[in-house]
């Protein structure tokens, strides 16, 4: 029998700070057993617990994607007593990872459909690995136009800056990035809520999927924006955060109603949702 | 046959003489409560009590217990790896346990062994573990197993059962488990007839006693929503202090929580049993907490054994009708009470 809590052992490869103020890093883990890496196979939107052995263990979106090889990529935001000593560890420590956990984004449904992706502040970690995913030579071709609007309260609190600026210049992914407010004159990209600029850049609904993914405040105001848009509630896809344990849907925390976000979702559609007691 | 006649003198030797086979859980006295203890030299078993104070649920699943384990130290090169705790499955009997303490194995049973996942520690613990029930011939005034599918002599979540006939026990084996464990007692003789027909005669009298009535038959059809919105809950919970007593005596709760504990270098990765009355147990990193409020916890227990878990498992309530949150709740919140109110009500 399998044991569905015990962590793979794996080795920091690399860590990069991401942000401004320095309270989020990237984390690259190397699998000690390579037979760990093929088990750990996942697709973007999963999540995994990260293990710091005498610390605890936190649930932690993927944010590499399954086409990039060797590696698995988290990026943390410093918050409690896992993630203020995972700040603290070096490149070549020993830690552990278990998973992959939880459901992910749509991908078939969304083969043949325009992706619109809606993203916030430090949620921006698997919509990063469906980007990735999405642009990688093999799978582009099963999706239409993919727009994304990502947004944080300033440039210097933008995730991921080097592949933000190489997207800008690709022709087959169209990029709206944004920041709620700037004093940098030669900030050349929108300046705006994500909610306002969605409104702004997303003209249609047609043969459409919208990821969206950020803190509550932004979900809140866009999705009105989508419905007024003509998204049908089937087509806007959340992905959810709640406080976990076992992740495999045992411990009895993350219920939402029946469902355990961790099992069932992260990842629900607002239809779904819809359904379920409005408690998370 | 290994159905068995064993004169009550004669027991307290019997006991003795199965640990040589199982280690065994008894009830036993604790102040003015009973509770199941390992049986050692110096226990006493003492079979005469309406139902423990808590649940024999830690046989299968203890309180606390250690999952994996590390040494932190920088000369170790395996620092930082979490390897297995050393764990015990030598087969243990639980004798004595109330039929419906049996039921709840069941229900916790699809939580912890289902097709998605196996919980290792509680599946091997499971297994290696016998159930050998007393009837029932008192039933609390509490007591409501007849309501969610139980008996006071229900076999069916049994490996084997005791009738207690006044001056003797009867022992029946009801699965191949229960029937090595009979094979295995010392002493006693055939079960004979007359024998039998007093097992049946209590039967009858037990079930006759118990009076309460839980309606559960509308819950299913309701809407999730509708409960979850229905305006009884403030009142339902307003004089709950959020103790926790009754999710820590209840049967059927598995919650838990997973804590790293350190002393020294020597790492214990550990889980505990957990409750849904703490506001502690959905407080998230960023200060956010779901249910926040007592009455949104509430709401969730209630919500959790007669809706979600019915909805989800098909297969029941989350509740074996044993009535220990009834007896033990210091504010008398009655989950009679509630299904009651749940099964009756109309969203406007």
């Amino acid at each position: 029998m399998k044991n569905p809590y015990l962590p793979y052992p794996v080795r920091i490869d690399e860590i990069i700070t991401e942000t401004e103020d320095k309270n989020l890093k990237s984390f690259k883990f190397v699998f000690l057993n390579p037979d760990d890496e093929k088990n750990f196979s996942y697709m973007p939107g999963q999540f995994a617990e990260l293990s710091v052995a005498g610390k605890g263990e936190i649930p932690i979106g993927i944010a590499s994607s399954p086409t990039e090889k060797g590696f698995v990529k988290f990026t943390i935001n410093k918050v409690g007593a896992v993630t203020g000593h995972l700040h603290n560890m070096s490149v070549g420590d020993t830690m552990g990872i278990r998973g992959p956990l939880g459901n992910w984004y749509p991908w078939e449904e969304m083969e043949g459909k325009n992706v619109v992706i809606v993203g916030g502040g430090f949620a921006f970690t698997t919509l990063r690995s469906g980007i990735i995913y999405m642009l990688h030579p093999d799978n582009r071709p099963r999706f239409k136009d993919i727009t994304v609007v990502y947004g944080a309260r300033t440039s210097g609190m933008l995730l991921y800056k080097d592949e933000l600026a190489a997207w800008e210049k690709r022709d087959d992914i169209k990029m709206h990035i944004t920041v709620d407010g700037t004093t940098d004159p030669d900030w050349k990209y929108n300046i705006g809520f994500v909610p306002a600029i969605t409104e702004k850049k997303i003209t249609s609904a047609d043969n459409a999927i919208a990821i969206v993914c950020g803190p509550p405040i932004m979900i809140k105001f866009t999705q009105p924006v989508l419905e007024k848009l003509g998204f049908p509630p089937e087509r806007i896809i959340l992905s959810l955060e709640m406080r976990m344990k076992c992740g495999i849907g045992k411990c009895g925390r993350c219920n939402i109603g029946e469902k355990y976000v961790c099992k069932d979702g992260p990842v629900f559609s607002l239809a779904q949702l819809k359904q379920l007691p409005p408690e998370y | 046959m290994t159905d068995k006649v064993i004169n009550k003198k004669d027991w307290a030797g019997v006991l003795k003489g199965i640990r040589n086979f199982y280690r065994v859980f008894v009830p036993a006295r604790e102040g003015d409560f009973h509770n199941f203890r390992a049986l050692e030299d110096e226990t006493m078993p003492n079979f005469d009590f309406f139902n423990t104070r808590l649940s024999p649920k830690s046989v299968v699943y203890p309180q606390s217990e250690r999952m994996f384990e590390c040494l932190n130290d920088p000369e170790n090169p395996e620092k930082g790896i979490l390897k297995e705790a050393a764990k015990d499955y030598t087969p243990q009997a639980v004798i004595g346990i109330r039929p419906c303490d049996a039921q709840a194995f069941q229900i916790v049973k699809r939580n912890f062994d289902n097709p998605e996942y196996r919980d290792p520690w509680w599946v091997k613990r499971f297994e290696s573990t016998v159930l050998v029930g007393l009837g029932c011939n008192s039933p609390c005034p509490t007591c409501f197993c007849t309501s969610v599918g139980g008996g006071p002599f229900q076999e069916e979540c049994l490996d084997a059962i005791l009738y207690d006939l006044g001056d003797r026990y009867l022992v029946k084996g009801l699965t191949e488990k229960g029937k090595e464990f009979s094979s295995k007692l010392q002493g006693g003789a055939p079960a004979d007839e007359k024998a039998g027909k007093e097992a049946k005669a209590l039967v009858s009298a037990a079930s006759e006693k118990i009076k309460a009535k839980v309606p559960i038959d509308k819950l299913g059809g309701k809407a999730v929503t509708a409960l979850f919105n229905a305006p009884f809950w403030d009142e339902v919970a307003f004089s709950c202090i959020n103790c926790g007593t009754c999710t820590f005596l209840c049967p059927t709760c598995w919650c838990f929580d997973i804590q790293d504990e350190v002393c020294g270098k020597q790492v214990d990765r550990i889980r505990n049993w957990d409750t849904c009355m703490s506001p502690l147990f959905t407080l998230e990193g960023s200060g956010h907490n779901p249910r926040d409020k007592k009455f949104q916890r509430v709401r969730q227990r209630f919500m959790h054994k007669l809706k979600y878990y019915p909805d989800k498992f098909k297969n029941g309530i989350q509740c074996s009708g044993c009535g220990r949150c009834v007896r033990y709740c210091p504010v008398n919140i009655d989950i009679r009470t509630v299904a009651g109110l749940m099964n009756e009500y109309k969203e406007k």
